[in-house]
């Protein structure tokens, strides 16, 4: 608290200082989206985080939620921020009932040491994480997944109970610690991909998997595209959907079906992921299905970009339902600059990395291109990190058919718009 | 809410829908007065049964013009009394809104309305080689807008997970009348997510977009026979433990049996104290490995006898016990009651120990059904309601176990949901705070508090009622339109 002294803010420096917890002045560091905070806070307990959120009521404060800081550039600046409040104190695994395939962690705990700790027992969380270093907390809040959500869905589908902190400091719990419950509100839900604007999360339980006993991945280099058509859209890529619809009902069951595709003028390749205690014998079937499109190998490592971004920002995710995929690409692929792209083809989930040097006209083209492009295929594009100039120029989210209602809940759990102000959809 | 206001909304919602749509007639009303929970009863005050959900949301708006409280109606299933009417208010029936209205293989999924059957997804599409996988076990009769509002789960959710994990979107009517799409595709607040499971009270789903599943390769079905639930118990947990995932794993202790064998004669292995009845699927390989650990598992466990399976009907026949198992104990029983308390799997020995000595202590008998694999607890807390006091004895039997499953870290609801029935147990399991956090969703969907007013959430008026007593048999699992897990 002695960096506090001679600030300037003297009774804000004084209550903060009788919260008990460890707070400093914020440095160029610790800027949120170029959002510069006043302090940062380092709270270890649920209710050191209730402390501060309301005290920060008490002084109207705006507080930011951080966890290991990989994707707090992502999404749009907060509207203001004035503490920062950083959870790697939060930093305790507090229950691994292996037994019942339950784990219980604070937010601030990463998804690696989190890892580490199941695999003691021979469990997993089911859940990629893109980027090393990531928080529970952090994973939850952006609603991150990777290339298992095909078969065993998103950070949503896994978590089965949350403790969060409202803005008001009021402590409330949802869900527990038992797979199956129906009991109330699944304040989880509300609060996973959120951005940090109802609240801190706090403490999250998980399901849990045993670690399958053996994994192999079958890669194929699809085709190139053909020759582009007389309006120079690219030619049709031939079976990238195809390939991915198969896979998707193959008895094989394959836990993963991704897309890379570095150059859209070149063959991308598609990757399948098998597990369990027969993933060989499966693996051969994968390879049978892929081997009409290319040579298939397998292999028990995953290829070196498995489960990894295309790329740092900009970054865009497009959604699309799976059998059209490989019109969506075709729209990609038609809209220039040069992109990258990468994600899960079977569940119509793809990441799209811009060359970073990418002008503001030719991004705001692209995504509005792209974006009329998908409309008649039902999808949708999400600018996920963009320098803030370049993001400035497009809407971010895209259209959200219940804007409105979000807008009410945010209303409800945040009327003094203190949580991460503006950091989601619709300037909530 | 006045007579004279009802009388006054049923004149426009016969404007808006039509005099085959709008119910007032007393005697008519009574058919809808309780849903699967027989025993809360009340008569709805006027009943509609729209056909769009441009009707419904008109209903809606009529609704908050007039004050009146609505509530949301499928099939009329539900365990927990969550579509039990209000007699001031309106009851929104769905089952005229039966269309499978698009199947799209290729992306694996499906557009229905709310009251499509549950089963009537899967036989749209078996042929195909897909299912829709949530399955209660009312589902040859349970409404799919039923099942997402009380996100209803089944025997099969071990592995495949609940109605929530299968819905992608939603269209539903707001409870002031707007029609808003929810879609896992959008950014921003998962309200799909909060919907599902919500029981009615954010509003009514006029559409259901569901994640259709392919049929697995192969289904392993294997039943194992101990001498007592303990054991039967070891099995469960080393099967788990062992890293292996069945699709279901139910057991029934000694009680039960004895009831099932009475009903329906199932054979199972004489002087069984308990039968776990283990389903494997997925991929051959997978499968026939997995097979092989779990009878080696149940052997080392204490397993005298092992049978499987080796087709559909030899399958049916497994089940048969299993399934008939709550209308089994209605023949034994004059009355019952049926719990739906969670807990951890590996609180289950002591869990099943203290309910056999609350069992014993209050000479209230208490069979025990139970999907094993998640620890979802069905004790069938039997009595005889001519004895004087045996009810209010079976009452308190019923709310020990449910304060047993919270003490053990678990749930008072894993399927049923909390309807009228459980609302005063909310505060076992959640704070003040908890609870108001959870109105702050409700208050920015349903401001007015007119959309299923009185469930899920505990107030005066039901604190201290008994939970839900039946009797006999269920007319649905009579008249063989359901089995009941």
């Amino acid at each position: 608290m002695d960096a506090l002294h001679g600030t300037g803010a003297a009774p804000l420096t004084d209550a903060l200082r009788e919260t008990g917890v460890t707070v400093r002045r914020a440095g160029p560091g610790d800027a949120v989206a170029g959002v510069l905070p006043r302090w940062v806070a380092l709270p270890g307990t649920t209710e050191e985080v209730a402390a501060l959120t309301r005290l920060s009521a008490e002084h109207d404060l705006a507080v930011v939620p951080v966890g290991g800081g990989t994707k707090l550039h992502w999404g749009p600046p907060p509207e203001r921020c004035d503490l920062l409040l950083d959870t790697c104190g939060l930093n305790q695994v507090l229950e691994h009932a292996s037994g019942d395939l339950v784990v219980r962690v604070q937010a601030g705990v990463t998804t690696d040491s989190l890892a580490e700790t199941l695999a003691a027992r021979g469990q997993e969380l089911s859940l990629d994480v893109p980027l090393a270093g990531a928080t529970v907390g952090g994973v939850l809040a952006t609603a991150t997944a990777g290339p298992r959500r095909f078969r065993y869905g998103t950070a949503r589908d896994l978590l089965i109970g949350v403790t969060v902190v409202l803005a008001d400091g009021t402590v409330a719990r949802s869900g527990g610690r038992v797979v199956k419950n129906v009991a109330g509100y699944d304040l989880g839900k509300l609060f996973t991909g959120s951005y940090g604007t109802l609240g801190v999360i706090t403490e999250a339980a998980f399901r849990l998997h045993p670690i399958p006993g053996d994994r192999r991945w079958i890669t194929v280099r699809m085709p190139a595209p053909g020759p582009p058509d007389g309006d120079g859209r690219p030619g049709p890529l031939p079976g990238v959907d195809a390939l991915a619809l198969e896979l998707a009902a193959s008895q094989a069951e394959p836990s993963a079906i991704e897309l890379d595709w570095p150059d859209l003028r070149d063959a991308p390749t598609v990757a399948a992921l098998v597990e369990g205690s027969a993933a060989g014998d499966r693996a051969q079937a994968v390879r049978a299905l892929m081997g009409e499109y290319g040579t298939a190998r397998v292999a028990d490592r995953p290829p070196g970009w498995w489960g990894t971004l295309p790329g740092d920002e900009p970054l865009l995710e497009l959604r699309v339902r799976p059998a059209r995929v490989g019109d969506a690409l075709r729209t990609v692929a038609a809209h220039g600059p040069p992109a990258r792209v990468r994600g899960s083809v079977a569940s119509g989930i793809l990441q799209i990395a811009l060359p970073p040097d990418v002008e503001g006209s030719a991004f705001a083209g692209f995504v509005s291109s792209v974006r009329d492009g998908l409309g008649p295929l039902g999808g949708g594009l999400t600018v996920l990190a963009a320098p803030y100039g370049l993001a400035r120029r497009v809407d971010r989210w895209g259209p959200v058919s219940a804007l409105p209602l979000m807008r009410r809940v945010k209303e409800r759990f945040d009327p003094g718009r203190r949580m991460s102000p503006g950091r989601s959809v619709g300037g909530i | 809410m006045g007579t004279k206001t009802l009388d006054g909304l049923a004149g426009r919602l016969l404007e808006v829908l039509g005099h085959g749509a709008v119910i007032t007639d007393p005697v008519r009303l009574r058919t809808y007065e309780c849903d699967g929970l027989t025993h809360h009863r009340a008569t709805p005050g006027v009943v509609v049964l729209p056909e769009t959900a441009e009707q419904i949301a008109a209903v809606v708006r009529l609704c908050n013009d007039h004050g009146v409280p609505f509530v949301a109606r499928g099939a009329g299933t539900g365990l927990s009394g969550g579509a039990l009417p209000r007699t001031d208010g309106v009851l929104i029936v769905t089952s005229k809104m039966r269309r499978i209205l698009s199947i799209d293989l290729a992306d694996r999924r499906a557009v229905v309305e709310p009251g499509v059957t549950n089963l009537a997804i899967t036989e749209a599409v078996r042929d195909q080689g897909y299912y829709y996988a949530p399955d209660p076990s009312s589902q040859q009769v349970c409404s799919i807008g039923g099942n997402v509002a009380e996100n209803s789960g089944g025997a099969h959710c071990l592995k495949y997970g609940f109605t929530v994990n299968h819905v992608l979107a939603l269209e539903v009517v707001t409870p002031d009348g707007d029609i808003v799409e929810l879609s896992d595709a959008d950014p921003g607040y998962d309200l799909l997510g909060a919907f599902v499971g919500s029981e009615g009270t954010l509003g009514i789903a006029t559409k259901v977009t569901v994640r259709l599943t392919r049929a697995p390769e192969t289904v392993t079905t294997l039943l194992a026979a101990f001498d007592g639930i303990e054991r039967g118990g070891q099995a469960v947990s080393a099967i788990i433990g062992g890293g292996i995932l069945p699709a279901a794993i139910e057991m029934m202790d000694a009680l039960a049996i004895e009831a099932a064998e009475a009903a329906v004669a199932c054979a199972y292995p004489e002087g069984a104290g308990a039968v776990l009845i283990v389903e494997l699927d997925g991929p051959a390989a997978e499968v026939a490995h997995q097979f092989g650990e779990v009878t080696r598992i149940c052997r080392e466990s204490g397993a005298f006898e092992l049978r499987v399976a080796a087709d559909p009907v030899e399958r049916a026949a497994i089940w048969k016990g299993r399934k008939s198992a709550f209308a089994a104990v209605g023949r034994i029983s004059p009355a019952y009651i049926v719990q739906d308390g969670v807990v951890p799997r590996t609180a289950l020995p002591e869990v099943l120990a203290s309910i056999d000595r609350l069992s014993r202590e209050y000479g209230i008998r208490v069979a025990n059904v139970f999907h094993a694999g998640d620890g979802n607890l069905h004790p069938l807390v039997l009595f005889d309601d001519a004895e004087p006091g045996a009810g209010e004895r079976a009452a308190l039997v019923s709310g020990r176990i449910l304060d047993l499953c919270v003490e053990h870290g678990g749930s008072i609801t894993g399927e049923h949901g909390v309807g009228v029935d459980k609302s005063r147990y909310m505060t076992k399991m959640f704070s003040d705070d908890d609870l108001d956090t959870m109105q702050l969703v409700r208050c920015a969907f349903d401001p007015r508090g007119l959309s299923n007013p009185g469930k899920v959430f505990p107030t005066p008026r039901l604190c201290g009622e008994v939970p839900g007593v039946r009797k006999g048999v269920h007319p649905l699992v009579e008249s063989g339109q359901a089995e009941q897990f």
